[in-house]
């Protein structure tokens, strides 16, 4: 076991993926010489060059777009787009072309890129640079969206998402980068499963990227209190591992979603949906949702913090549900 | 006046407008027979465009082309048969039927597209000819588009990414003077076109693109630069003689302009000058037109026995790789 950070965990992954196929090649807006906004890719073109780490101008719909064209070539791109708020300027990208070219071409054209974004508020950077837009692109089939929350996953998402031959988006909390953690030798990771992070009987707790850790840390707390709280890390938001959550939930009788996205018809209701559909009977109490407020993200932290979803939120709705 | 072409190369570009017009047309009395449905777009005056840029390529470079792009797939080597059972929804069309009219795919003769969101394509294709000179090949891509996708940011990303990064791609601007009814002066703050892309530093130019021989002159020395590992652009001026779609009421243009240009038709006045040139008599053209006529009844009647893809198949080509 190895002590890294997220950030060098995501780095190790792009640094292998540049050194095993010359097909990949890294492009956004300062991913070359100021080392990427977070710093990911930092040391990269020193090491690969200008050709495969590639500084772009501002223009997210173009360079997305010329990532599509280049997995069509018979490359595999990984374009970083600096935040989820700025990709909505590719959005006719990704929504109208790479997720629908295998379908419209009756399954003759595949698009195997990889497009990289940071998500998530927790660093006063108010209303442009906070938000959690995940679901938009979780509610489009033809696109796998994941979620690496872990460490683990920093590292061994990224070969699989190079591996499949599927447009897929990739979401990292940039409260994460800075995160350290223990990094086992496990090797390649899916794409498609949910993961249960902690065992427990009375209730499951689903969170995932951002929230992962305050489900963590609430379920710490509870244990305290003599709740014994299931964590489930989602990974996957498109698919949504169905099975891991169902099987969790028919077992504890109860759930909690914690989503930093908004509550109206984000992931959250879609969980709570599926859950209540697929294991009604087995609940003994409606699903807890614990989201952002529905207001744009504010600059001053005191707010900022009142707009996310915190612990002690958690921890009451657990109580909540489990009638303690 | 641009010399003519070879006069084999002569006689096969007058056949080959003529192939597009008559499948054209009879397009549109399929529709109205309702044998195709949802949107349809018809190319009739604008056959010399494709028909003289397509003489110039080779098998294996890649098109892209829009929703008005029957005759391009057809040149690019996309069997009538094809393109018709398309048309007709039928399994047995080029894109398996999950396309229709704006999507017609081919993977086997690298034809893109048939892509409906003006402008969306053009980082598409430079991303092909980025991928052409990542991996060090030399295969051309073209990408045709109305004039319209010229006010569209993706156009202005696109022309900053393939002369800022040299990509190897030929935009062919075909201007018929209407963006589905708004006309070109209403919607362009420069209507000289090519002056719009030269802003970039991009070899640009414009053609007459009612003179198929013009055309054709244009279209191999642009493309001797695109192999060479530069982006052309060329604007490409005519006149679409039907509707913008089979619903459109056509109240933004008076009849006569519509006359007038038909004055300049490309199929009529290549003919006179081949005939002219004593390159054709009257026998050798009625012949072309005769065997255009029987190519695309024979296309139809294998449209209409086609087979319609089973609904329990309804969930294919969403993703290469199915869950498990």
């Amino acid at each position: 076991m190895t002590t890294i950070t997220y950030r060098d965990a995501l780095h190790d992954a792009h640094r292998e993926a540049l050194r095993t196929d010359e097909r990949v090649f890294i492009m956004g807006e300062d991913v070359a010489d100021y080392g990427g906004t977070y710093a990911v890719t930092k040391g990269l073109f020193e090491e690969f060059g200008r050709h495969r780490v590639r500084n772009t101008p501002l223009s997210e719909s173009g360079f997305v777009g010329l990532g599509i064209g280049a997995a069509l070539g018979g490359m595999r791109p990984i374009v970083e787009v600096m935040t989820v708020n700025f990709s909505l300027l590719a959005m006719d990208q990704i929504v109208n072309t790479a997720a629908t070219f295998l379908h419209m071409s009756g399954g003759q054209l595949n698009v195997p890129v990889v497009i990289r974004m940071a998500t998530g508020a927790g660093r006063q950077l108010a209303a442009q640079h906070s938000h959690s837009l995940e679901a938009w692109y979780a509610h489009v089939p033809g696109l796998r969206v994941v979620a690496p929350g872990t460490i683990n996953d920093a590292r061994w998402m990224l070969a699989a998402a190079l591996e499949d031959p599927d447009p897929v988006i990739m979401f990292e909390h940039a409260t994460l980068y800075g995160t350290k953690g223990e990094l086992d030798d496990a090797g390649p990771v899916d794409l498609d499963t949910a993961k249960v992070m902690r065992p427990g009987t009375d209730l499951t707790i689903i969170g995932w990227s951002g929230t992962l850790a305050k489900a963590l840390d609430a379920a710490a707390q509870l244990d305290d209190r003599g709740v014994s709280a299931e964590v489930i890390d989602l990974r996957s938001l498109r698919p949504i591992d169905d099975a891991t959550i169902i099987e969790s939930v028919a077992r504890t009788n109860r759930a909690i979603v914690v989503d930093e996205g908004w509550r109206s018809v984000g992931l959250s209701a879609e969980l709570a949906a599926r859950i209540t559909e697929q294991c009604f009977y087995h609940l003994d109490a409606p699903v807890g949702r614990v989201c952002a407020e529905e207001v744009p993200i504010p600059y001053p932290s005191h707010l900022e913090q009142a707009a996310l979803p915190q612990v002690d939120q958690v921890v009451d709705a657990a109580l909540a549900v489990t009638g303690s | 006046m641009t010399e003519l072409p070879p006069s084999e190369v002569s006689k096969q570009l007058l056949g080959d407008m003529i192939r597009i017009r008559v499948m054209e047309e009879r397009c549109a009395e399929l529709y109205q027979q309702t044998k195709i449905r949802g949107f349809l777009h018809l190319a009739i005056g604008e056959e010399a465009i494709a028909t003289g840029v397509m003489h110039r390529l080779e098998p294996e470079d890649a098109v892209l082309a829009t929703y008005r792009e029957h005759g391009h797939a057809l040149l690019k080597g996309v069997s009538a048969k094809a393109i018709m059972a398309e048309m007709f929804g039928m399994a047995e069309g080029c894109s398996g039927g999950r396309g229709g009219s704006m999507h017609l795919f081919d993977a086997g003769t690298r034809f893109y597209g048939g892509n409906a969101i003006v402008g969306g394509h053009l980082p598409v294709a430079a991303g092909l000819g980025l991928a052409e000179k990542l991996s060090g090949r030399h295969r051309a891509t073209v990408c045709f588009f109305g004039e319209g996708a010229m006010a569209e940011g993706e156009f202005h990303e696109t022309m900053n990414l393939a002369a800022l990064w040299d990509i190897p791609t030929l935009f062919c601007c075909e201007n018929n003077l209407y963006a589905m009814g708004t006309s070109l002066e209403t919607s362009e703050s420069e209507t000289n076109l090519s002056v719009k892309a030269a802003g970039y530093g991009i070899p640009a130019w414009t053609v007459d693109g009612m003179d198929v021989a013009a055309v054709y002159d244009s279209a191999g020395r642009a493309l001797t630069t695109v192999r060479s590992g530069a982006p052309v652009f060329i604007e490409l001026r005519t006149y679409r003689y039907r509707a913008h779609s089979m619903f459109d009421p056509e109240l933004y243009r008076e009849k006569e302009e519509i006359e007038r240009w038909k004055i300049q038709d490309p199929i009529m006045t290549f003919t006179r000058r081949l005939t002219e040139a004593g390159l054709v008599d009257d026998d050798a053209v009625e012949h072309m037109w005769e065997r255009a006529r029987q190519e695309m009844e024979e296309a139809i009647a294998f449209a209409d026995a086609g087979t319609l893809e089973p609904i329990e198949d309804l969930g294919r080509h969403v993703y290469r790789r199915e869950l498990a």
